[in-house]
């Protein structure tokens, strides 16, 4: 639905050039929610621009529904933002910037009326319609600003780190509110975040961006479980970072020799990689302490960390390499390992992932 | 830690804060006082009386540069504020651009070169014109104001568009507000202040002109300001203590209200 074709963005101020967006390419799919992940000063926010029109790209092309987009001025894209900042206007109420895009629109009033009085359900805020919007909560003023992008019913909104301003508890209910304006209302959702678990929790999609590119697109799953590079997999979650050889790839299996000198089989990266020395990630969670099937990595239990929910053991293995791993707390049943015992890390066939990089 | 430098602490402060309100404001307060003189004399007092602010008012020719002073002050006020609010969103809303310094300093320009050479170059210009076109009326006298009076409407309005939030325009675009639209439904309504203080600041500047007025307006052209010059002249009365009294009240009014508006938020 929106093709973004090879999108460079190079800043030339006062200093030198600065390319904020590296040859960008995406398609995001009708009706998704589409998240764009990565460390502040990615390009996040600048991708974002591009596709409003508030940023001209320096090369490539915004397409939406087959149209190009980049000739338009912000004005004539039928796309909304949800800004950072909310950006309510300070003069008017509640309703009265609900109703500012469709009035823009030379829409008959009886139809802003409509229109106005269902967004106000849709955010429940009603009871707050001719308020100030100085006179509002901040999550209410983020309530107003996602009611003011919807009302006109853009093709595509776009929402700029929209959460980030809230404490946790009203922002894991905004989450889930946004999660039911999206498939209430079946507009496509591009959604800026820093935060990897909201991207993980709400996403159809995500794209994880570093320096001005996108490093890797896929489902949640996906990137957590199979992330393409050290970058993306560092980013999303905890992992631990094995050196092993890889000795050969067979479609999606990789077989691996580890440190201790065991052979075992993990997954491969998509885009294949040369036998030799690789990187192998392991999130913490998909080893073991207590045996059963697969590779062994003997070592040292150096500190065990009590989390409520589950226990984390920092293990260093034989031949010098920090691991750590993730068990889920049982009740009732104690850990039966104490720091100082040698201890054997299980990776049971199939987890790990040979990175590209 | 050691206070640093606290002007307050030198010796002689007060002495010199004293001495500076003194030469600033007694002058002002005996010019209030003495308009108020039942006698004719400036300087001795015999008593009060309203007699100098009717005399005033009675007076044709005060009342014709008065009303001089307030048409030609009117005029400038709205034509300079206009082109302040142009200048402002031009000189804030299009990033930088190569000149910029040049078009900031042109606008200032009035600041910064001695008003008696801008009376002097006008006076010559406007001669050229007069003989040209053989038109003498009140322009002149206007587009002068006018042209003194745009750097003190512009800063208040440039002030205000820097502490405006840019946001705001986007918001307002993004959500298919065409840019004039743009302006007069979001820019505008919370540049009002602005403008306000500017147009109050205007208005009082050129209320006030002698120098470039003097220069630059023709034959029985005078306004209140180039009147009591001329009456200085001649014979002082206090009636030039009143004239003054009401212009000056006409000036803190507009001062306070120009103090008032700028510090009003968004
Ligand atoms: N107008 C500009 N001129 C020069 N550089 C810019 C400009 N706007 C942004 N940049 C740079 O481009 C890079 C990307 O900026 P962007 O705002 O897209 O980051 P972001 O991913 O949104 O970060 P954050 O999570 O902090 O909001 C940053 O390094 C920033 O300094
Ligand atoms: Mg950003």
């Amino acid at each position: 639905m929106i093709e973004i074709a090879n999108v460079s963005k190079i800043f030339t101020g006062r200093g030198a050039p600065f390319t904020a967006l590296d040859d960008v390419s995406v398609t995001i799919r009708e009706n998704e929610f589409f998240t764009l992940l990565g460390p502040s000063g990615c390009g996040k926010t600048t991708l974002l621009r591009v596709i409003a029109g508030f940023i001209d790209p320096t090369h490539g092309a915004v397409k939406l529904e087959g149209q190009d987009l980049v000739k338009l001025p912000p004005y004539r894209r039928p796309v909304n933002t949800v800004f950072q900042s909310y950006a309510l206007f300070p003069h008017m109420t509640v309703a009265q910037n609900i109703a500012f895009g469709l009035e823009m629109l030379d829409k008959p009033s009886a139809e802003i009326k409509a229109t106005v009085d269902q967004m106000l359900e849709l955010v429940r805020m009603t009871p707050m319609a001719d308020r100030k919007t100085s006179e509002i909560s901040g999550g209410q003023q983020q309530r107003v600003a996602l009611a003011r992008a919807l009302a006109p019913r853009p093709k595509v909104l776009l929402l700029d780190e929209p959460l980030s301003a809230l404490d946790f508890k009203l922002r894991k209910d905004m989450q889930l509110e946004l999660k039911r304006l999206q498939s209430e209302t079946g507009i496509t959702f591009v959604f800026v975040t820093h935060d990897q678990e909201e991207a993980l929790t709400m996403s159809d999609r995500i794209a994880v961006m570093n320096a001005g590119d996108i490093r890797q697109i896929g489902g949640p799953r996906d990137i957590y479980d199979h992330p393409a590079e050290r970058f993306v997999a560092d980013f999303i979650g905890d992992t631990n970072f094995l050196e092993v050889e890889l000795l050969a790839t067979e479609g999606e299996t990789a077989r691996i020799r580890l440190p201790s000198g065991v052979e075992t089989e993990v997954r491969a990266p998509r885009d294949g990689v040369a036998p030799g020395p690789v990187t192998l990630a392991v999130r913490p969670e998909h080893a073991s302490l207590s045996g059963g099937d697969g590779a062994a990595l003997p070592g040292t239990l150096a500190n065990v960390v009590y989390f409520g929910t589950d226990t984390h053991f920092h293990v260093d293995l034989d031949g010098g390499a920090r691991f750590v791993l993730r068990q889920q707390n049982q009740p009732g049943t104690a850990q039966g390992w104490s720091v100082g015992d040698a201890v054997t890390v299980t990776l049971a066939p199939g987890v790990g992932q040979v990175l590209r990089d | 830690m050691a206070k640093g430098f606290d002007i307050r602490r030198q010796t002689g402060f007060a002495t010199i804060a004293m001495a500076c309100f003194v030469i600033l404001y007694l002058p002002i307060v005996l010019l209030v006082v003495y308009s108020f003189n039942a006698g004719t004399s400036v300087a001795i007092w015999e008593g009060f009386s309203w007699r100098w602010y009717v005399s005033a008012w009675d007076n044709d020719q005060v009342q014709a540069a008065t009303v001089r002073s307030l048409v030609i002050a009117f005029w400038a006020t709205l034509i300079a504020t206009t082109c302040a609010v142009l200048a402002a969103l031009a000189t804030t809303r299009q990033g930088s651009f190569r000149g910029y310094t040049l078009i900031f300093a042109m606008i200032n320009q009035p600041l910064m070169v001695p008003e008696i050479v801008t009376a002097v170059a006008l006076l010559i210009f406007f001669a050229m014109i007069k003989v040209a076109t053989g038109y003498t009326g009140l322009f002149y006298l206007i587009i002068a104001h006018s042209a003194f009076c745009l750097p003190f409407a512009y800063m208040p309005i440039r002030a205000r568009l820097q502490g405006m939030d840019l946001s705001l325009e986007h918001a307002a675009m993004d959500l298919y507000g065409t840019p004039w639209r743009v302006f007069r439904r979001v820019t505008l309504p919370q540049l009002w202040p602005g403008i306000l203080a500017g147009a109050m600041l205007a208005f009082v500047i050129s209320l006030d002109d002698v120098v470039i007025t003097e220069f630059v307006k023709s034959a029985g052209q005078d306004t209140l300001p180039t009147y009591m010059l001329g009456q200085l002249r001649r014979v002082v009365t206090p009636e030039v203590n009143a004239i003054s009294t009401a212009l000056l009240a006409i000036s803190v009014v507009m001062v306070m209200g120009f103090f008032f508006l700028s510090r009003t938020k968004k």
